[in-house]
């Protein structure tokens, strides 16, 4: 990597699709910057070709997920000193596991496809149901439903999940949290199909508890424990019981 | 996978937590005592106990060792498919007969 | 030499798992044909267990038993994770087991393997 002065920072950042190259930048440092700080002086100060995503700032969002120095993360919520522990350099790439639209932009939808595919959608009754469904916030149900509800979708885990990267069918963490949440929800109505989804070739089984997953979700979530759940529910129906 | 091998992988693991401990408390058990081969033979011989846990044992490792090959290979190799099922398929049985047929040899002997 | 994104507990416990499987999976054909050897008597099984004293193969053995007791241990862990309403303190169960696994190896060694 290429080193920087004491009041610049090297940023190697990639260029390109699928293929391409790391070009190297030198930004001002200041203190408590941000990576979105970094490639947003980039942007608009020295390379206005660069493409990049954000939206929010303020860690709410995802939209910023890239992968800096190796790991995944939200570049909004990343402070330069942090990312580069002993590294010399800033490296920014785009996140593992996902189609390049150009330099650091992904392309979702493959990711949300396998949303859908692992039937991670709300599924209501045929016809409205006759009263409010109870749903005691206590309840062990509730309780695994909202430990993975707050997923804002960005991508982060499926990005550092290495099964994914070994086998691109596999439906990953994001998905699969998502089902998780719903077969705990009382109210829905698709947990046969979903359950379907998530047994098959591609679902919850074949996760290897890496926790890359869990490790590295900027919510704090741990989705290793909502497809593990999912896994005991696959046994209970394959010996009978209800999921 | 297949939720059925999932299944079958974690079942043989349970079976086989059981009978790993068994034999690594005997493998240490033997190097204490300083036996032999012709001493842990003896104590093997006619012994119904130890060749009901070593059948057990090989039945599970039959089923657990080639489950877990195939998701390697098909992870770690371009390997999958129908040929992939049927090498691992031949593996078990490999293991399965050479496992019996030692499972008995320790017996006899 | 890892990547960044590897370095931690859950992935480490992974690869150490899949690793001693595989090297388990490629012994288990020699272990079994080897005990097999005593179906012709106590010579022959004698003779190849001569070349076992040799301290390389010592050694491969000695790393085998480990190998046994490191996969069994994290195997447990992933059997807990999986089965039991269990949310691991990863660094310190990953540490255990490799613990109890190098324990094994240690026993083994000190009581003349």
């Amino acid at each position: 990597m290429t080193a920087a002065s004491a009041d610049k920072l090297a940023v190697e950042v990639w260029r390109g699709g699928a293929t391409g190259r790391f070009q190297t930048f030198h930004v001002a440092r200041s203190a408590n910057q941000t990576v979105l700080d970094v490639v947003t002086n980039i942007q608009r100060e020295q390379d206005a070709t660069l493409a990049y995503r954000f939206a929010c700032r303020v860690g709410m969002c995802g939209s910023c997920a890239m992968t800096v120095n190796g790991r995944p993360r939200w570049t909004c919520r990343t402070r330069v000193a942090a990312a580069l522990a002993s590294a010399t350099a800033l490296r920014l790439e785009p996140l593992r596991n996902f189609t390049v639209v150009r330099d650091l932009a992904v392309d979702m939808r493959a990711f949300f496809d396998k949303w859908q595919a692992a039937k991670g959608h709300f599924e209501p009754a045929a016809q409205p149901p006759d009263d409010f469904a109870i749903v005691p916030p206590t309840s062990s149900q509730r309780q695994a439903a909202d430990a993975g509800i707050e997923c804002i979708g960005c991508g982060i885990c499926h990005s550092a999940c290495d099964v994914v990267t070994w086998n691109p069918d596999y439906l990953g963490p994001a998905a699969l949290n998502r089902a998780w949440t719903l077969v705990n929800d009382v109210r829905d109505q698709g947990n046969a199909a979903r359950m379907d989804a998530v047994s098959a070739g591609s679902g919850c089984h074949l996760c290897h508890t890496h926790m890359n997953c869990t490790e590295f979700c900027p919510k704090g979530l741990a989705p290793t424990y909502a497809i593990a759940g999912l896994k005991r529910a696959m046994v209970a129906r394959a010996l009978g019981r209800a999921p | 996978m297949t939720a059925a091998l999932f299944i079958a992988q974690r079942l043989s693991a349970a079976v086989l937590a059981f009978a790993v401990a068994v034999h690594l408390a005997t493998i240490i058990y033997a190097a204490r005592a300083g036996m032999t081969a012709a001493d842990v033979l003896a104590r093997t011989h006619g012994n119904k106990a130890f060749l009901i846990l070593y059948l057990v044992f090989v039945v599970a490792v039959a089923v657990h060792a080639p489950i877990g090959l195939r998701n390697v290979l098909r992870e770690w190799t371009a390997w999958r498919g129908h040929s992939l099922n049927v090498a691992l398929a031949a593996f078990a049985l490999l293991l399965l007969a050479l496992g019996l047929r030692a499972a008995v040899a320790v017996f006899v002997a | 030499m890892m990547r960044a994104s590897h370095r931690h507990p859950g992935f480490v416990a992974a690869l150490l798992h899949r690793l001693s499987g595989l090297a388990l999976a490629m012994f288990l054909p020699l272990h079994f044909l080897a005990l097999g050897l005593a179906l012709n008597g106590a010579a022959p099984l004698d003779a190849f267990l001569a070349v076992t004293r040799h301290p390389v193969v010592k050694a491969a053995e000695w790393g085998l038993v480990v190998a046994l007791a490191t996969h069994m241990t994290l195997g447990l862990r992933v059997l807990a994770i999986e089965f039991l309403p269990w949310r691991d303190r990863t660094a310190a169960t990953v540490t255990s087991c490799l613990g109890a696994a190098f324990l094994v190896g240690l026993l083994l060694l000190l009581n003349g393997a």
